[in-house]
């Protein structure tokens, strides 16, 4: 009795520093059931910069093209330029800087999963996970042809896929707001004659903001 | 391109001569004559005759006479419809709660209509034992109820370059607060027994989007919730029935409607989400990741140029304030454009990460005003000016755009949404 009370106390010892990070004692409930493997894999669609979760397959620029032109240029334009206001695919490099920023899967993604897995989980839009895993890798493939990362005669496959190197790929930092931004920390706030009179800029609907409209004259 | 620059042009006209369209509705509603015959001595139709028996509305709706209680859209904003915004109205609501049909709404693959009975919660990757919820599943388990903002990071995305749209609505109406029964992620977690190396995971909606974010493990494992219901009753579908994320405090995109899977790991997925958008660009060309928590802002939502005043004398000045960091402590309000301030009363419950109330009562006698809201946290941020945001941010960021609002009050009665310096 006794003895099986002090297994039982050791075990609890052992068990109990896995759970110390979670402060609250562990209980499982018994619900919910073992997802299997197959479930798993049907669902498991998700891919990490390191191409880990890229399925088999592969898929050429040439390949691509053809399927781009049927899927996606109709919205994304025939090469990646943006039909209307759909998102722009292509060109836009050394414009982050600019006051006319173009973000597109050249001048601005970090990394090729971030184009792979989204075209994986909702590309064509409307028809989504539609694609096999050839039609995939060809598509993407194009789509960084497009944008001058790889050459005419590329294949993309788990094997290349180190070998794409994405432009943009160190244009991002940590969110640095509460060093950056301390300033906007503080305990007394002015109540009185903070500023001079303020005078109004700007008024809504007559200050235009697009770009293309900021500019005096060139619009209306 | 310029055709699609003239198109934006012209429905943005349309828009702007929408808004005004609507202000004079707003002023014609508030002129229309009363009915006589029910107005005193006279005894109202509705005292005399049987109204609708009880039961006539399965589920009850507002009165008729709120039809303008409504979430709106700009057209222009967005390629379609499926992928679009809807705004919460603001300017027609008070207290901190969001009713649930008026929250708004950011769908990037239309609303999933998800059958109950075939929903299902994946939860693998590094853990122990990956497993499957039902919804009865997850309705079995302990739950909590908490009361949260969300907003989009988007909110006021459109304000960064100057003053642009006119109305609370628009400018501030990417945000709701509710109250949210469900699961806490860490209970889900425990379930499936986290390996040693687990420090992200990545949540993923069951929409035509599969929308998916990285989560630190960290967060996970503090506040966030499995919700399925809100204000008491299930998620409305546009809200993620039956089943979406809670991420107090933190951008909207994260917080994964529809929710199918989570799959924990070692490391942030980086996803579409989560760089080529959500993503802050600097001026200098490079931008800040993964900025989560929504700093502190406020905004008066009345009067506003949707609500404007319609007569002098006394007058109560509302708005809503909140802060991704922690609990508003202290909410003030400026008459003329940040000169000076005065404290707001703060009316109704303070909670961490949601929404309050503040009023600030005044005498109008037709004067000119411009009217600012700031609110500070307990953390002691302090909401900045436009112009101190541009100083550190630029105008090209997009995302949390938290400057102090400014409403430019008219002899008339009317506001306007401008910029002052």
């Amino acid at each position: 009795m006794s003895r099986s009370v002090n297994v039982a106390l050791a075990v609890a010892l052992l068990v109990q520093p896995a759970f110390a990070q979670t402060k609250q004692p562990l209980r499982a409930y018994g619900i919910g059931t073992a997802a299997t493997p197959a479930q798993i894999a049907g669902w498991d669609i998700d891919v990490r910069p390191d191409g880990e979760g890229a399925p088999p397959g592969q898929g050429s620029v040439k390949a691509g093209e053809k399927i781009y032109l049927e899927k996606c240029a109709a919205c994304h334009g025939e090469f990646g330029e943006s039909a209307g206001r759909w998102p722009q695919l292509a060109q836009g490099k050394g414009t982050l800087a600019s006051h006319d920023p173009v973000k597109t899967v050249g001048s601005y993604f970090p990394y090729l999963s971030s184009l792979f897995d989204y075209i994986r989980r909702a590309m064509p839009f409307g028809d989504a996970q539609s694609l096999s895993n050839d039609e995939l890798y060809a598509v993407t493939a194009y789509v960084l042809n497009l944008n001058d990362i790889v050459d005419d005669k590329f294949v993309l496959t788990r094997a290349t896929w180190s070998k794409v190197k994405m432009p943009n790929q160190d244009g991002f930092y940590n969110d640095d707001r509460t060093r950056a931004e301390k300033a906007f920390w503080n305990a007394k706030p002015c109540m009185t004659e903070c500023r001079p009179p303020a005078k109004i800029t700007g008024h809504a609907g007559v200050l235009d903001v697009t770009p293309s409209e900021n500019r005096k004259g060139s619009a209306e | 391109m310029t055709s699609s620059a003239d198109d934006t042009n012209a429905s943005r006209r349309r828009f702007l001569s929408g808004i005004a369209g609507l202000a004079a509705a707003g002023a014609a509603g508030a002129a229309r004559a009363d009915n006589a015959k029910n107005l005193p001595p006279n005894v109202a139709d509705w005292s005399k005759s049987l109204g609708e028996a009880v039961g006539t509305r399965g589920y009850g709706a507002p009165s008729k006479y709120e039809k303008e209680t409504v979430r709106r859209t700009v057209p222009w904003l967005t390629a379609t419809p499926e992928s679009s915004v809807s705004f919460t109205p603001l300017h027609q609501l008070d207290g901190i709660i969001t009713p649930n049909g008026l929250c708004f709404e950011r769908h990037h693959g239309g609303i999933a209509e998800i059958d109950p009975a075939d929903y299902r919660l994946m939860i693998h990757g590094l853990v122990q034992k990956p497993l499957i919820f039902t919804l009865e599943d997850l309705k079995r388990l302990p739950r909590i109820n908490r009361i949260y903002f969300l907003e989009c990071a988007a909110n006021s995305g459109m304000e960064w370059r100057g003053a642009q749209l006119n109305g609370c609505q628009y400018t501030h109406g990417m945000i709701h607060c509710v109250q949210y029964t469900g699961v806490p992620l860490k209970l889900l977690l425990e379930q499936s027994g986290l390996k040693s190396n687990a420090s992200w995971l990545m949540a993923e909606g069951g929409d035509a989007a599969g929308m998916n974010r990285s989560v630190p493990m960290r967060k996970a494992l503090d506040d966030c919730l499995v919700a399925y219901r809100m204000n008491g009753e299930m998620l409305r579908p546009e809200q993620g029935y039956p089943v979406r994320l809670v991420v107090p405090g933190w951008q909207g995109n994260m917080w994964v409607k529809w929710l199918r899977r989570i799959k924990v790991g070692d490391q942030p997925w980086y996803t579409r989400e989560e760089t080529s958008k959500y993503t802050d660009l600097m001026e200098n060309g490079k931008a800040r990741k993964f900025t989560y928590e929504m700093d502190a802002k406020s905004v008066i939502t009345q009067p506003s140029p949707q609500a404007p005043l319609k007569r002098k004398g006394f007058t109560v000045i509302s708005g809503l304030a909140w802060s991704g960091r922690g609990k508003i402590g202290r909410v003030d309000v400026s008459l003329d454009g940040g000169r000076n301030w005065r404290a707001a009363r703060i009316d109704g419950p303070v909670f961490d990460k949601c929404c309050v109330r503040f009023y600030a009562e005044i005498e109008w006698n037709g004067e000119e005003l411009l009217l600012q809201s700031r609110a500070m946290d307990d953390t002691g941020y302090v909401q900045p000016t436009k112009d101190d945001l541009r100083k550190v941010r630029g105008v090209n960021s997009v995302y949390h755009n938290n400057g102090i609002q400014t409403w430019a009050l008219k002899a008339s009665g009317e506001l306007e949404n401008v910029e002052v310096g």
